[in-house]
């Protein structure tokens, strides 16, 4: 199974999800072709009403620590009450470009 | 010095630090760059630490605020968060007024 089909089931089981996005990045950066190691995640649940950014990101990067272990490298995260995400009339931010970083750099 | 202890230290001594991937005028990532940039067009002093350059640090503060990636901003030794909560408060104008409260008058 791929890291990014993982993901998949790993967040879906854990928030189950009104909305959830999980795209491979890693094309957009400098590592070599079929990487799994910059994703973007859009996840819309009611289980993060009433929580902190920061809780909810520790939370789904909680889930993800093992994956985190085996190579991932870069999660960028849109976290998302169904409320928030209706205000932002279903729109996440764009990730930015690449600056080179991981070329020389595997760790994280 | 142990590496939890140079973290402590590098905490209490600057109020406004961001951990990031090259300098603010030469990022080495794009994550880096669009959060020093906003963190920068709040107008406050801040400090900064290239982790690349310690490899020891890098991962130690990776365990220490139980965050896998960078860049990380702290206000007043705390974590604020990484690109994407930075950015959400930065277009929310809540990063401007937290970095205010935090820097040290002149």
């Amino acid at each position: 199974m791929s890291l990014q089909q993982i993901m998949q089931q790993k967040l879906t089981a854990a928030f189950t999800p009104e909305w959830l996005q999980v795209e491979n990045e890693s094309h957009q950066h400098s590592v070599p072709a079929n990487s799994e190691t910059h994703f973007k995640v859009v996840l819309v649940s009611e289980t993060f009403a009433g929580q902190s950014r920061i809780a909810r990101h520790q939370s789904v990067n909680g889930l993800l620590a093992e994956e985190f272990h085996q190579g991932l490298h870069a999660l960028t995260l849109h976290l998302y009450t169904p409320e928030q995400w209706r205000q932002r009339q279903q729109q996440s931010p764009d990730s930015p470009g690449c600056l080179g970083g991981s070329r020389a750099d595997a760790a994280g | 010095m142990d590496i939890n202890d140079t973290i402590k230290e590098q905490l209490s001594e600057n109020p406004i630090l961001i951990y990031i991937k090259g300098t603010p005028q030469a990022p080495q990532c794009g994550f880096s760059a669009k959060t020093v940039q906003a963190l920068m067009a709040c107008g406050e002093k801040f400090a900064f630490v290239n982790i690349l350059d310690n490899q020891e640090l890098r991962d130690a503060l990776k365990t220490y605020s139980n965050w896998p990636t960078y860049p990380q901003l702290y206000v007043n030794g705390e974590l604020v968060g990484g690109c994407d909560i930075i950015m959400e408060m930065y277009e929310s104008g809540e990063l401007k007024e937290l970095v205010a409260g935090a820097a040290p008058a002149e």
